[in-house]
């Protein structure tokens, strides 16, 4: 590990040490080139293998098996020539492939002949009433005190919304010992008609589908069960969660908690690409904003590849798979290896990717959410949580004839705060499509731009420091 | 809200959160620590003075920007606990730093 700050240049940077940033370094090194590997966390592994070089034996057991996956792919890059950059910030990437970073406490712009991206997900912002109060969290949050730190609800939890993870945080926290008083699946019950189509194929990887009949299996059996088809979830209280109400066969009900954790599936975090400017497109299936790659991870960008779930949902194995893919091509393009070569080392990996593929069908239609809980928050609902613009005042904006997101965020300030609108820019292309009647790619996302993350005087004077001096 | 698993942990820092002391654990982060200590609210906000904490845990929603060691709008998810660490609610937009 590095203790300096990165070089000015390098043939290669890869940002992101989850999975497919992991594989990515590990494929790429060995060919001579000078690589770094750039990531927020303080320690590599991503947010799926997160502390895998920390945990305690015990706590790693709760996770399940899957997890240990993660301690190879970190002990390829520590045994590597590969640099590695922790408690490393992104504030900017532009088409010359120039990249702002923040290591330590100061700033620095860096260059690459080769850029890969792989910043993976985040769990999706869906807006309902309550989610700003405290003590009403993302159920990623509470898988992430539970792997890093060994930290559980304390006086039981309520789960809720619709995605593998709250199943699988659901199986952790029993195993965990910790009280779930309610598992409400806001997951459609029309789904299962909606996937039933695509179940053959997912029959291909017919191990994923075992493991989750083996999670509902073993929460029955300890009593949790899971109430299906819940609707009109809210969190109420006055300065935190007190109590969660919703809807279950017809009838209103509440459940006392100080605890919520909510889960809507998981989407690409694309802020990084958009600031590229790389290309985007709307998902239908995976319901989200993707950025354009070829089969080798190639952005609209010259130079800039994006492999995981950077690009679009797939999971942790079919991240690996990319990873190795892009930084193949990364090594082809800076002249290392031949285009044959390329494509022998390829093959493996081009095979398993399309192995994993099989269950994303099914698992798309699935979890696939209502439009009412995408596009119809209530007008006093908050959308965006830092600026404190609710679905009313962006209608309101929509009906003084300003019809695209970035017209709304002027008006209103929606996506102007500290997130930058990681929290809401979905939202709002949703409301605005959804009171327009124009579809979401006319409606367009917000425009990104630089610095993507705050930056403060000191670290942007840290830039210059001749000038200062 | 939040407990650890392990109830005898080692490695322990003392820090204080609102000029409070409290123990943590070295390897938490100051969002777990505040969560930990039973502080529902970590910051309110700029607009309207709600009270809001911690909400992904995973630097990307801001909602955990808080005061720590003088300097405001730090995420508290993505900084780690220290022995005398000072960690503060963060009232509106935080003032500058001392």
């Amino acid at each position: 590990m590095s203790t300096a700050g990165p070089k000015a240049h390098y043939s290669l940077v890869i940002i992101g040490a989850g999975p497919a940033g992991l594989a990515a370094a590990a494929a790429a090194a060995g060919h001579g080139l000078d690589i770094a590997l750039l990531d927020e966390q303080r320690a590599p592994g991503g947010q799926i293998y997160r502390a895998i070089e920390s945990i305690p034996a015990e706590r790693a057991r709760l996770l399940g098996s899957e997890y240990r996956r993660g301690e190879d792919l970190v002990g390829a890059i520590r045994n590597s020539d590969v640099e590695y950059f922790p408690d490393t910030q992104i504030w900017s990437l532009n088409r010359e492939r120039e990249i702002g970073l923040v290591h330590g406490r100061s700033a620095a712009m860096i260059s690459a002949d080769q850029v890969v991206l792989a910043g993976g997900a985040i769990e999706r912002p869906v807006p309902y009433p309550g989610w700003t109060l405290p003590g009403v969290m993302n159920a990623g949050a509470g898988q992430i005190l539970l792997k890093a730190q060994g930290i559980v609800p304390a006086n039981g939890v309520v789960l809720a919304g619709s995605g593998a993870l709250l199943l699988l945080l659901a199986w952790q926290y029993m195993r965990a010992g910790v009280q779930i008083k309610a598992l409400l699946d806001c997951t459609p019950m029309h789904n299962h008609l909606r996937a039933l189509p695509y179940l053959p194929r997912a029959l291909l990887a017919r191990h994923y589908l075992l493991k989750g009949l083996q999670y509902k299996l073993d929460l029955k059996r300890a009593g949790i069960s899971t109430l299906q088809n819940v609707s009109d979830m809210q969190a109420d209280g006055e300065q935190r969660v007190e109590s969660v109400s919703y809807r279950h066969r017809g009838r209103q009900h509440t459940i006392k908690t100080d605890l919520l954790l909510t889960h809507f599936g998981v989407i690409p975090h694309i802020q990084l690409s958009q600031a590229a400017g790389c290309r985007h497109y709307w998902d239908k299936s995976q319901q989200c904003w993707r950025p354009q790659v070829d089969e080798w991870g190639n952005s609209s960008v010259n130079g800039i590849l994006i492999a995981g779930d950077g690009v679009g949902i797939g999971g942790a194995r079919t991240a690996e798979h990319a990873g190795r893919l892009t930084a193949l091509e990364a090594v082809r393009a800076l002249g290392r290896v031949s285009q044959h070569e390329r494509d022998r080392l390829a093959r493996n990996d081009r095979k398993w990717m399309r192995e994993e593929q099989h269950i994303r069908p099914f698992l798309e239609a699935f979890f696939h959410l209502p439009g009412k809980l995408l596009a119809a928050p209530a007008d006093d609902t908050v959308v965006c949580r830092c600026e404190e613009v609710t679905a009313g005042a962006i209608r309101k904006a929509i009906s003084e004839g300003h019809d695209d997101s970035n017209q709304v965020k002027f008006l209103t300030r929606c996506g102007m705060g500290p997130c930058q609108g990681r929290q809401c820019a979905e939202s709002v292309t949703h409301i605005v499509a959804g009171a327009t009647g124009k579809s979401l790619p006319e409606v367009g996302l917000f425009r990104v731009r630089p610095p993507i993350t705050p930056l403060t005087l000191e670290q942007l004077g840290s830039l210059f420091p001749d000038e200062t001096e | 809200m939040f407990k650890r698993l392990d109830s005898n942990p080692s490695k322990r820092v003392t820090i204080t959160i609102d000029g409070i002391p409290h123990e943590a654990v070295a390897g938490e982060t100051a969002a777990a620590a505040v969560l930990l200590s039973g502080i529902d609210c970590t910051r309110t906000t700029p607009v309207s003075a709600t009270p809001r904490a911690p909400f992904c845990l995973m630097g990307v929603c801001y909602e955990c920007l808080m005061v720590i060691d003088g300097q405001p709008n730090r995420r508290a998810c993505q900084e780690y606990v220290a022995e005398g660490m000072r960690i503060e609610t963060q009232r509106g937009p935080g003032a500058l730093p001392e």
